[in-house]
């Protein structure tokens, strides 16, 4: 009972007190870990899954209110039921394949799409250690796992044999490779001052407190890196602003137009899942993950703390996505290469200076945010006045037009 | 000497990985090539992965594999055979190629057979990335600095290049 206890108050045990119990009814050690892993990764699996299905109603649901609509209201209390009538509906859904696809990349895209997603979770930890694999590269596995999306969309694109599909495949490789410079780079500040790529390490190096009471998450640190991670993690999860992936009144629906039923399905679910990682890694590396008070004395409080603030970053997302109208591509590119790429390579330098200063680590602290805050302004003051100059030359233009008229 | 289950999975890794990469030349379409190109580099992969080198495999992943679905969309761009889909995979150089690639074939096996390689098992040291990492900034310096300066002279040259005039 004790022992029960234990293991509820630290959920990281349970992994290690499976595989003594498997141990001890006599099995091979090599067997015993295999079988652990194995209902680890089920875990896992579910944990993900379901949650996604709880995120399709939760999106809808938000983007409704944000909207001053009502939202899914049929299936079940708040239509809670909602996505599992549509999970019904589109495995019944005729299977279509295009004349002329490449049937083999075709079927083979929707599934690379949703492994790549789910290989990246693996690095996400939920709790006081609880991390599926706990790798010393954990940020930099993220990051050549995420590259692989590019790969799953293209290969939809290419073998729809659809020139709409085609288009969009292309915007997913120039998107999402863009918009991963700058979100690596941030990552890459915050691997600077917490000298560690593994994903717990870096949550539990964001519990030291500045002047002994303000929480030293990188986000507070940094707040200028943690917003330029979140705007390329928006356009990471190809999420409105950014969703020129799917504009359907340019490409009709980009990459998965001519994917029906479960396959479709599959892409949808890359979608949400992306969206979910996204958010959780965010958490991770900017607010602290499975940090909050009393988590040392009681590790499965972690958990809690983890999902609130995932559920948070998440919720920003949605509420972006129902707020702000879809950029043009030009635009957006533009807004990579000439705003949070240098932008982004500030951050780095900040703190790769800061960090290396003869000071205390408060003062240290202090430098970093002070130094973040003026970079944000300055930058916000750039694009303010290019902005201003570009409508102050329309407006020349303009009135130059009427006088000569 | 009985077979470890580590070198079952070597063998079952090699295979594909040399199948990948003949189906990369064999394939009669280019996109076909692409992603057997990615079964291939995946193979090496978790060959660094099996030897314990976490970092190589997975900047393998990212740079070769992420590399590739750019090499299709300029394929897709500069090509013909990419949006045919057939095209034929040999020309008239057929003849030399074959006989660079067997002396090639023989340098490699005498390379092979002539250098002492280390044979014994050493420990896989705890924290490799730091120690990479610290190797890059202290013995390797010069090298890394250099292979830095041939990148950005190569990334301003192309925008020099593709600058309209």
């Amino acid at each position: 009972m004790e022992q029960i206890l234990e293991l509820i108050k630290d959920p990281a045990q349970i992994g290690p007190w499976f595989n003594d119990l498997l141990l001890s009814l006599g099995l091979s050690a090599g067997l015993a870990s295999l079988i652990g892993d194995v209902i680890g990764v089920l875990l896992l699996l579910i944990m993900v899954l379901t949650s996604a299905i709880f995120l399709i109603w939760l999106e809808r649901k938000i983007a409704a209110r944000l909207q001053d609509r009502v939202g899914p209201n049929r299936a079940g209390p708040y239509g809670l039921l909602q996505t599992m009538a549509d999970i019904v509906k589109l495995l019944t859904k005729e299977d279509i394949t295009p004349v002329g696809a490449d049937r083999v990349s075709y079927n083979l895209a929707p599934a690379l799409s949703v492994m790549q997603i789910l290989m990246v979770a693996a690095i996400v930890p939920i709790g006081v250690g609880i991390v599926a694999a706990d790798l010393d590269v954990g940020l930099l596995y993220f990051v050549a796992f995420s590259g692989l999306a590019a790969m799953g969309a293209l290969m939809a694109g290419w073998s729809s044999n659809n020139k709409y599909a085609l288009l969009g495949g292309f915007r997913v490789v120039a998107q999402l490779l863009s918009y991963e410079i700058p979100l690596i780079f941030t990552l890459l500040a915050v691997v600077l001052l917490s000298g560690t790529m593994n994903t717990n390490d870096l949550a539990a190096a964001q519990g030291a407190r500045i002047f002994g009471f303000i929480p030293g998450w990188y986000g507070l640190l940094m707040p200028f890196a943690f917003i330029i991670f979140f705007v390329a993690a928006l356009a990471e999860g190809e999420r409105a602003p950014f969703d020129l992936l799917e504009a359907e009144s340019e490409i009709v629906a980009g990459f998965n137009i001519e994917y029906s039923g479960m396959k479709f399905a599959w892409f949808f679910l890359q979608f949400f899942v992306n969206s979910l990682i996204l958010s959780a890694l965010a958490t991770t590396v900017f607010l602290g993950g499975w940090q909050g008070p009393f988590v040392d004395q009681v590790p499965v409080l972690g958990i809690f703390y983890f999902t609130i603030k995932t559920t948070l970053v998440l919720f920003a997302f949605m509420w972006v996505r129902a707020t702000y109208p879809r950029l043009r591509i030009d635009q957006m590119m533009t807004f990579c290469w000439k705003v949070l790429v240098p932008a982004s390579l500030v951050t780095v330098l900040l703190a790769a200076v800061i960090v290396k200063l003869p000071v205390s680590t408060d003062i240290q602290a202090v430098l970093l945010i002070g130094s973040n805050i003026v970079a944000l302004l300055v930058t916000l003051g750039i694009i303010g006045a290019t902005l201003r100059k570009r409508v102050n030359r329309r407006q020349t233009a303009l009135t130059a037009a009427e006088v000569s008229a | 000497m009985p077979i470890t289950p580590q070198q079952v999975v070597f063998l079952i890794i090699g295979v594909l990985t040399l199948g990948c990469g003949l189906m990369v030349v064999l394939s009669r379409n280019l996109f076909h090539s692409a992603l057997w190109l990615v079964g291939s580099f995946f193979g090496v992969a978790a060959l660094y992965g099996l030897l314990e080198s976490e970092f190589l495999a997975v900047a393998q992943i990212l740079i070769y594999i992420g590399a590739i679905a750019t090499l299709i969309v300029f394929a897709t761009m500069l090509t013909r055979g990419m949006m045919l889909g057939r095209m034929k995979m040999s020309n008239f150089q057929s003849g030399i190629s074959g006989v660079v690639a067997i002396l090639l074939l023989g340098l490699l096996i005498l390379v092979l057979l002539q250098v002492n390689w280390p044979t014994e098992a050493i420990p896989v040291p705890d924290n490799t990335i730091a120690m990479i990492g610290e190797a890059f900034v202290s013995t390797y310096v010069i090298p890394f600095e250099v292979v830095s300066v041939l990148l950005l002279v190569a990334l301003v040259g192309a925008i020099m290049i593709a600058r309209e005039r």
